[in-house]
């Protein structure tokens, strides 16, 4: 008379019910969970809102350009000086800083140039926790191989000089393209503007960065210089490399004029803007924009300077700005028949009550969600898409405009108009603005220029995916602690939730913790293992792969004799169910590095959980599958295979980049130059990948291997 | 009765009268002044001197035509010994404008309102009249100098301001904006305000388009003091403009410029209470040095005749007015020294007004004399916990160090005054304290002739610092760092705008074997105010950039969003622990099997009764129970489904 007792005991509480509820039902709730999670990722391009500038205070496009063409043709005069020099064919590099530097003095600005070396890339994973070190910069320098920033400032007349907008133009001062020349003469011409107008509030400093090194290296040598006590703040004369350095000769030139060569600084930095422009022209009928905002660990700037470009671009300028998209995405049938269905969904919801506006066209959706997969991918990866990079790491605001002009040789004149109007009204707009920027959303997936998908909306499908984690845990453990105690044929009937949370608890839980526990430390060393792969030098990529996958299985056997668990030979003694518990443990720690990651880096999580979370919630001994021998345990066993071979991070690597870049060829040492520029750029998916992923795949693949 | 009280009044009225004259006969002087000279990156200074005194009121009196009788009451209310106020809009460059004059020095403000007062009352009353004469100044200037009455925003200097005497507090406000409103209170404080004499020219248009403007008042008692030797009340007003003229010239050629195109007004009459009122051109060592290297290149290759030293020779520029005189510095061995050209507004007249013009002949480029050492200083580190303040200086190799420091090399030493206020919520550490000559850090303390530190206070008190340095005349960069945590505020101590950051105010960098002032050949200059001014011996001041910490700012709007999660909180807390504590187990299982009998609602009963009645059964209420259960579930479920069933029904009916 199970009813009887039911009535007779007391009910526990109604959310202790539902808990249970959901565990006793965790198989349906953790399907349902994952294909919800799936479609609300595919969704996003569909709950995506228009862009909206949210600070009042900004005021784009309020006041008319004041750029004339007469400053248009000095900056197109500027770049044909600077073409000129280069075609001069002994170039050392300082004749371009030089005459930048000349031409600032001579517009009423400061100038300085700072010289610098490629920071060598040392991995700080808790960079991104910590924030630089304050302090001096110390290190060797060498005069063999170094670049030229030229800084130029324009004081705000009337300004305090607290803050400062910062205007970047990367350019090789080597060999300088007329592409690099475009964007130097645009921020001349809008240097020599503002160092004229009234207006000012905000100092504006110009960083002509020198890319022979990179681009971002340049731009975070200055910065690192800029918040920290440089040398050149320290020792009055820099011709460190002997009087007949070139800085040396430059230093006479500039000097005439009055200006010290110290490093110029400029107070806090309001907002960053990067402009470049594109080598291949258009093939539109308009210049276009090209925004790159995405910084390193999925940082973005805050969408209001976004919002702003894209408001006086379209406005203001009538270019046409685009935002990175995967292209290889666009001409996907099953994306375009996915947009067709939501829009006939759309359709029928509108036909039945004119007030329900969803559904969205669907060459639309496709192209949102191409570039909300680029948004993502970006993102996930943590490596910045510019030199924008590198002033999220120091928190100011920074996007990168690359410019497409529409001709490639006449019309520059105009083609300087327009560019220089809208980086005109954009630092017109950020100094208009009284506080930092706050007011709008830093958590964003973009979709297209004009519409983003906000932290509310896109977390839901990750809270989706990784929901099923917890209560399959919770299901696996309480049905391993009732076969512990003896109730082998324990009904897992919903009528009787109560019984299944044992009274007695078995710690034998606590065993295959320390398993889990020991692998994700076999994570951490994993993780270490390159560093001492770097050590040798002159390695081809295949061969350091080799070494690390090699050294990796040592540690991981190592390990495994060293506590004495996870023995492929000694599972036979134990319990017929232990690869439940072991379960339980993996999908709990799986949860909780995917909450934690989600912290860090919402995209890594997000494409990580898409991975992760079928992984761990199919994994079932294969050995099970197979004596089982029916369709479905046959079938469930393929799947946990595929998903076994598709979870390994190079698999997984190489498919993805088989699928998005549907190039000829694919290497296997592309990983390891992958995770190495993951390395390089401190990223936490590096991180992620080592200590999260490879642990939870290598106890996915022991359940897999588990012997019944 | 009344005759004899009448005429006692008269008498009074009488005897007032004339004393009051016999104080105007005495020293109640106003004079006014305005210097101009032109800046090297083609700007022009205009400085504007106006000083009213009045004699000590302990002989005099207490009545005044000219002194101001709102200065007046604020020294003796709270005896203020000395007070200066200073409005500034704008930085003053001090590499392109100069550094080592008496104008730099003492006109070159921090951009904000700086307000210091030294005041002589007993120790323990200062912090008292500081606060009143904030609230006053307050009013008097329609500006928000109040906020300078907490003592978390002002300090006590020991000696980096004139007087050591413990009596003097100064404050800042660098975020104050600077605008009429503030301007007009101060001229109502001269005699002609701005309707007659030279600030005429006070157009607020120009002034205050201009590179840097900043406002002055001086004020200088001794009333309370000696009595004998008391000179009264002398109020100092400046006002310090930089201009650009808007004229257009060759790339290479200084803009000429007139005082109308400068400012767009001219004098037409002097302020008839003014005992002077005169313009000052000034020509600077530099620009003087070049201009007589040009005439001798010019006579030695041309063999021009050689005239007397006039004005109309002069290679550089002219002047369209002849000068009532012209007033040569004392120069030193290598270079003669500036000159000013001295201006006269009293014959001028409406028909006739006074304007001034200068026209550059030659091209010239010239430098401003530099304080031995320049300063910046700037924020090191970035991010929301820690960071450090830095201060650079760098040797600007004038020779003003090796003028001075007449020592031999091994002795000489360049004293450098820093004062610094740090408010409460950037927790600096003092001991952090690095010193960096020419990139090498100093481990001991050697350089460090004198520091006091008082630490900050929570929400009490500023962290100042004062010290000087003993630097070698060789130091090319001196560079020195301290470092701070960031501290949080409550939410309610933020101010407005909390998100732009909050300001450190400028530091104090004084020079103090470094005086700033001109001597002239004659002696008698010593009477025109400003000259005298100009040969006041007045220590080499330079300030540095305000800086802007961002600190930690919560959201706003997120009161709203913790009211609303607390509430769901306690209520969820307050809810379980209710209902812990009003369960009683057994009693609830008693209730529980004695509920099973009475369970089901009265319609389900009904129906249940019914049907039983319809099969003929004897009516069994546990059973029926569970199959009312499951019928009301039934139930419901139709319920929903009609209910939607209607809904659609209606939309697609009304489409």
């Amino acid at each position: 008379m199970a009813e009887v007792a039911a009535v007779v005991k007391p009910k526990p509480r109604p959310i202790i019910r539902i808990g249970l509820f959901l565990i006793s039902y965790s198989f349906l709730v953790s399907i349902i969970c994952c294909v919800a999670g799936v479609l609300a990722l595919l969704l996003l391009p569909v709950l995506a809102k228009n862009t909206y500038i949210s600070e009042n205070a900004l005021m784009p496009g309020s006041a008319s350009p004041m750029l004339s063409s007469a400053d248009a043709s000095d900056g197109h005069m500027f770049l044909n000086k600077i073409m000129s020099q280069n075609s001069i064919s002994i170039n050392t590099g300082i004749e371009i800083p030089e005459m930048i530097g000349k031409h600032i003095i001579e517009s009423g600005g400061e100038v300085n140039y700072h010289q610098f070396q490629p920071i060598s890339d040392n991995f700080h994973p808790l960079q991104f926790f910590l924030g630089p070190d304050v302090g001096i910069v110390q290190e060797n320098y060498s005069c063999t191989s170094y670049g030229i920033n030229t800084v130029g400032i324009v004081r705000a007349p009337r300004g305090d000089g607290k803050e400062a907008i910062v205007i970047v133009t990367p350019y090789n001062s080597v060999k300088t393209t007329t592409s690099e020349a475009l964007s130097l003469g645009v921020a001349y011409s809008v240097f020599s503007l503002l160092s004229r107008v009234s207006w000012l509030a905000k100092d504006i400093i110009w960083l002509a960065a020198d890319s022979r090194h990179g681009e971002h290296a340049a731009v975070a040598a200055w910065l690192r210089d800029y918040y920290a006590l440089s040398r050149a703040d320290l020792e009055k004369s820099l011709d460190m490399c002997g009087p007949s350095s070139v800085l040396g000769l430059e230093l006479t030139s500039v000097k005439t004029n009055g200006e010290s060569n110290g490093f110029r600084r400029a107070g806090t930095m309001a907002a960053a803007l990067v402009i470049k422009v594109a080598d291949s022209s258009t093939g539109f009928e308009k210049d276009g924009l090209k925004i790159y905002a995405e910084a390193s660990n999925g940082q973005m700037p805050n969408l209001d300077l976004i919002n702003i470009v894209n408001y006086l671009a379209v406005h203001g300028q009538g270019l046409q700005v685009r935002v990175e998209k995967i292209w290889s995405l666009l001409d996907s049938w099953w994306l375009y028949s996915l947009g067709e269905l939501q829009e006939l969904l759309g359709k029928v919801a509108k036909s039945l009550n004119p007030g329900w506006k969803f559904g969205i066209p669907a060459s639309d959706y496709v192209e949102g969600c191409a570039t909300l997969a680029n948004s993502l991918y970006n993102q996930a990866l943590g490596v910045p898409t510019g030199p924008h990079g590198a002033f999220r790491d120091f928190q100011v605001d920074s996007i990168t405009l690359e410019f497409s002009p529409r001709f490639s040789s006449s019309q520059r004149v105009l083609f300087l108009l327009h560019v220089g109007r809208l980086v005109e009204g954009v630092i017109r707009s950020v100094n208009n603005l009284l506080e930092k920027f706050h007011q709008s959303f830093f958590l964003y997936l973009l979709t297209s220029p004009s519409r983003f998908v906000s932290v509310g909306i896109y977390m839901i499908a990750f809270a989706l995916l990784i929901a099923p984690l917890p209560l399959v845990a919770a299901a696996l453990f309480s049905d391993a602690s009732k076969s512990k105690s003896g109730k082998d044929e324990a009904s897992l009937e919903p009528s009787q939730p109560g019984e299944s949370i044992p009274t007695f608890t078995t710690w034998n839980w606590i065993r295959t913790a320390k398993t889990v526990l020991m692998v994700h430390l076999w994570g951490a060393i994993v993780t270490i293992i390159p560093y001492f792969l770097c050590r040798f030098p002159n390695s081809s990529p295949i061969a350091s792969l080799l070494m690390w996958i090699a050294s990796s299985l040592v540690w991981l056997f190592f390990i495994c004799a060293a506590s004495g668990s996870l023995s492929f030979s000694r599972a036979s003694q134990l319990q017929i169910r232990e690869w439940t518990l072991l379960k339980a443990v993996t999908v709990t720690a799986a949860f909780i590095g995917l909450c934690l990651m989600s912290v860090i880096n919402y995209a890594t999580a997000q494409i990580g959980a898409l991975l992760l979370v079928p992984m761990c919630l199919m994994a079932v001994p294969l050995r099970i599958d197979l004596t089982a021998k029916t369709t479905k345990a046959l079938l469930r066993g393929a799947c946990n295979i595929l998903l076994g071979f598709v979870g390994f991070p190079p698999t997984a690597f190489i498919m993805l980049k088989g699928a998005l870049d549907s190039s000829d060829r694919i290497r296997l040492d592309d990983f390891w130059n992958w995770t190495e520029s993951l390395r390089a750029w401190n990223s936490a998916t590096y991180i992620y990948i080592c200590m999260v992923h490879l642990p939870c795949w290598v106890l996915c693949i022991r359940i897999l291997l588990h012997r019944r | 009765m009344s005759r004899l009280k009448s005429c006692l009044l008269i008498f009074l009225a009488l005897f007032s009268a004339t004393e009051s004259i016999n104080v105007e006969v005495l020293n109640e002087e106003f004079t006014e002044a305005l210097l101009l000279r032109p800046l090297p990156d083609r700007k022009v200074l205009a400085h504007f001197h106006f000083r009213s005194s009045a004699p000590p009121s302990e002989r005099c009196g207490r009545h005044h035509h000219i002194f101001p009788k709102s200065i007046y009451q604020l020294v003796h209310k709270f005896q203020v010994r000395e007070m200066e106020l200073s409005f500034t809009q704008g930085r003053w460059n001090y590499e392109r404008w100069g550094g080592f004059d008496p104008i730099s020095s003492s006109n070159a403000k921090p951009p904000g309102v700086e307000l210091w007062a030294e005041f002589d009352v007993p120790q323990d009353q200062v912090d008292y009249s500081w606060k009143n004469l904030t609230h006053a100044l307050s009013g008097l200037f329609c500006a928000s100098i109040n906020f300078l009455e907490h003592s978390s925003s002002y300090s006590a200097p020991q000696w980096s301001f004139g007087s050591a005497s413990g009596k003097l507090r100064y404050g800042t406000l660098p975020r104050e904006a600077v605008c009429t409103e503030n301007l007009t209170p101060w001229l109502k404080l001269l005699p002609c305000r701005d309707k007659a004499g030279l600030s005429l020219l006070m157009d607020r248009p120009s002034i205050y388009r201009g590179y840097y403007h900043s406002q002055r008042l001086h004020l200088k008692s001794d009333e309370f003091g000696a009595s004998e030797m008391s000179t009264g009340m002398v109020l100092e007003q400046t006002l310090t403009v930089v201009l650009r003229p808007d004229t257009f010239s060759g790339q290479a050629l200084q803009p000429s410029w007139s005082l109308s195109s400068l400012i767009g007004r001219s004098v037409s009459r002097k302020c008839s209470l003014s005992s002077s009122s005169n313009v000052y051109v000034q020509f600077e060592q530099n620009l003087v040095f070049e201009g007589d290297k040009l005439k001798e290149d010019g006579e030695a290759s041309e063999n021009a005749i050689p005239v007397g030293d006039g004005l109309e020779d002069n290679p550089l520029f002219e002047l369209s007015l002849p000068p009532k005189r012209v007033i040569k510095e004392l120069g030193n061995s290598q270079k003669a020294g500036s000159i000013l050209h001295e201006f006269s507004v009293e014959d001028s007249n409406e028909f006739k007004p006074f304007d001034l013009e200068l026209n550059w002949k030659l091209p010239v480029a010239w430098s401003c004399p530099q304080a031995p050492l320049q300063a910046s200083r700037f924020l090191l580190g970035s991010g929301n916990e820690r960071g450090a303040i830095a201060i650079s200086m760098k040797s600007t190799k004038s020779n003003n160090v090796e003028r001075t420091s007449s020592f031999d090399e091994n002795e000489c030493w360049l004293r450098v005054g820093i004062f610094q206020i740090v408010p409460w919520y950037v927790k600096v550490y003092y001991h952090t304290l690095k010193l960096f000559l020419d990139g090498e850090p100093q481990s001991s303390m050697e350089n460090i002739e004198k520091i006091i530190v008082s630490p900050s206070e929570d929400k009490v008190s500023t962290g100042v610092m004062e010290m000087i340095l003993r630097l070698p005349c060789s130091v090319n960069t001196a560079a020195l760092t301290l470092e701070f945590d960031k501290g949080f505020l409550h939410i309610d101590e933020y101010p407005p705008d909390a998100n732009q950051g909050f300001d450190i105010p400028s530091a104090v960098i004084h020079f103090a074997d470094f005086v700033a002032n001109m001597s002239f050949y004659d002696d008698s200059l010593k009477q025109v105010p400003i000259l005298s001014k100009l040969q006041e011996e007045v220590p080499v001041v330079s300030y540095t950039e305000v800086l802007l910490v961002p600190l930690t700012t919560p959201d706003f709007s997120m009161p709203y969003n913790v009211i609303t999660i607390t509430c769901t909180v306690f209520a969820l807390y307050f809810g379980s622990l209710l209902n812990a504590l009003r369960r009683r187990v057994g009693e609830e299982e008693r209730f529980l099997s004695g509920k099973g009998a009475r369970k089901a609602g009265p319609l389900t009963l009904m129906i249940s009764k019914l049907s039983a009645k319809l099969r003929g059964k004897p009516w069994e209420s546990p059973k029926q129970s569970e199959s009312g259960r499951s019928s009301s579930k039934y139930k419901l479920l139709a319920k929903v489904v009609l209910v939607a069933g209607v809904a659609a029904a209606w939309q697609f009916y009304f489409q």
